[in-house]
């Protein structure tokens, strides 16, 4: 069977009580499976109707061993004052290659297909793995030669924004929302931007100078967070990549991009970028994401035992694996540009 | 009804409050609309010039978007359908999907674009057309808004937000 069913995902609905002059009533899901947490639903009220019921779940990452997780959560009252019981969920971590394009696929599948709202944390990928934005270019980025020789994966994802190297210290959040879930939000880059960080800045509430510059989250002037968006119709995406911890040797395969933001000041990677666990412990700052999103939304809990899986439709994903044959016509492409060869 | 006011009762218990809105846009009040081109809600023109319609995104959209770093476009002969995606354009870390205000089949691509997609920002609708069209259902340009219409529509878009 194809892997993405075998992957459990708990499934938070985050339901959101908004009160303006119009109410709405919107909800989150956030799941959790094997490497994978969260899942998001929002209910929407539209003229004072609720359309969609309100579902919630809130987990709670006990710990992590080096085989498995477990999952769990106090669940609050519902709507009419029951208590939803506790779920559980254990799964063994995702050691399985590709993981990381296989979420990839399902963010795309759920921006592309799905009606509802979701927020995914990943807790990490395994391998080092380098993931383009939508128009990357390898030779520009890339020391492809270092690449090929060490055989790093190389990713083109289906948002735009630059290009990083995850591992599994990396955490990755996405919210996936439909454009009229959040009240007064126009689904433009900058204010789903402004918003994300308005969120985030609840999480980091004035540690360490946090704040959106240039579309970096940071910690003063250093960045430990990128950001990406993909905007649909009727839905985007917002998903970052937080530098919880990074080894220094894989900076050794990015170049200085020609297009940084203007307050990198041309700064190598090692004194650009800084480490979210020298702020934050990682359970801390999961925990207080998920309890962000709850001053915006309300929580419940609900499991699925799969969400999509990309074979069993007909959606195909954007986002691949760029081939070592690929990597190399780049590379010899420039090479032939810079000989003055035609 | 009941859930709603559960729902006010908590918000008001909770302070929960909408009073601060950091993320609303603050873009421009007034973008160019020009007069003689049909348009969509998702800020697409049209121009149809005998058996051709040129299509592009508007100055409206352009304004909002952000610099254009890359736009993703497709092959001359391919088809285009009322309402659906046919290409891309990326700014500001974001990919936003450009829709098709009619169906048709593609007849030219703006190959300028992919050296040039600023033009997109500075002549959205000149230099910055992204394809060519020849409508399969002229009729689908009826339903598409005049230049008054788009006006208002993007006005009240923004006062809405």
């Amino acid at each position: 069977m194809p892997a993405c069913i075998h992957e459990l995902f708990v499934e938070f609905i985050v339901s959101v009580y908004h009160r303006h002059h119009h109410t709405y009533m919107h909800a989150f899901g956030i799941g959790l499976t094997g490497l994978v947490v969260a899942l998001g639903y929002l209910m929407k009220q539209k003229n004072h109707h609720i359309s969609l019921p309100l579902q919630l779940l809130l987990p709670r990452r006990f710990g992590i061993t080096d085989s498995s997780f477990y999952v769990c959560g106090p669940a609050l009252k519902d709507i009419k004052g029951k208590s939803p019981s506790l779920k559980f969920e254990r799964r063994k971590k995702n050691t399985r290659p590709g993981i990381l394009v296989r979420q990839l696929h399902i963010e795309e599948q759920l921006l592309r297909t799905s009606s509802e709202n979701w927020c995914i944390i990943n807790d990490g990928t395994n391998d080092p793995t380098i993931v383009m934005g939508f128009s990357g270019k390898p030779a520009e980025l890339l020391e492809i030669e270092s690449v090929l020789h060490d055989q790093v994966p190389v990713i083109r994802r289906f948002t735009g924004g630059g290009t990083v190297i995850v591992d599994h210290q990396t955490i990755f959040v996405t919210f996936i929302c439909n454009k009229e879930t959040v009240p007064d939000l126009q689904p433009y880059p900058r204010p789903i931007m402004s918003w994300s960080s308005s969120l985030y800045s609840k999480v980091f509430g004035g540690i360490g100078d946090f704040h959106l510059r240039e579309n970096d989250y940071v910690f003063g002037n250093h960045k430990f967070g990128g950001n990406a968006q993909s905007i649909t119709k009727n839905k985007w995406i917002h998903h970052t990549s937080f530098l919880w911890d990074f080894d220094v040797r894989n900076m050794a395969y990015l170049k200085l991009p020609k297009l940084a933001p203007a307050y990198r000041s041309a700064r190598g990677h090692l004194d650009f970028i800084c480490r979210l666990k020298d702020y934050m412990p990682r359970s801390t700052f999961i925990d207080k994401t998920v309890e962000a999103a709850g001053t915006q939304f309300s929580l419940r809990s609900l499991e699925l035992e799969a969400v999509v899986t990309c074979s069993e439709t007909e959606f195909r994903p954007s986002t691949r694996f760029l081939t070592n044959e690929e990597l190399a016509a780049a590379a010899a492409a420039v090479s032939e540009q810079q000989l003055g060869l035609p | 009804m009941a859930l709603r006011m559960w729902a006010s009762s908590t918000a008001n218990a909770l302070k929960i409050s909408c009073a601060s809105k950091p993320y609303l846009s603050l873009s421009r009040c007034f973008s160019t609309v020009l007069d003689g081109l049909k348009y969509a809600e998702s800020h697409e023109w049209v121009k149809h010039e005998g058996s051709v319609a040129t299509i592009g995104i508007t100055d409206h959209a352009q304004d909002h978007l952000g610099e254009v770093v890359f736009v993703e476009l497709p092959e001359p002969g391919g088809s285009v359908s009322k309402g659906k995606g046919f290409g891309a354009v990326e700014s500001v870390k974001a990919t936003s999907d450009i829709n098709s205000p009619i169906s048709g089949e593609i007849v030219e691509v703006n190959s300028k674009l992919s050296e040039a997609p600023g033009m997109i920002n500075s002549s959205p609708y000149e230099e910055g057309w992204m394809i060519k069209v020849k409508p399969s259902s002229p009729s689908e340009l009826e339903s598409l808004m005049g230049s008054k219409e788009y006006t208002k529509f993007c006005e009240e878009e923004d006062a809405s937000h």
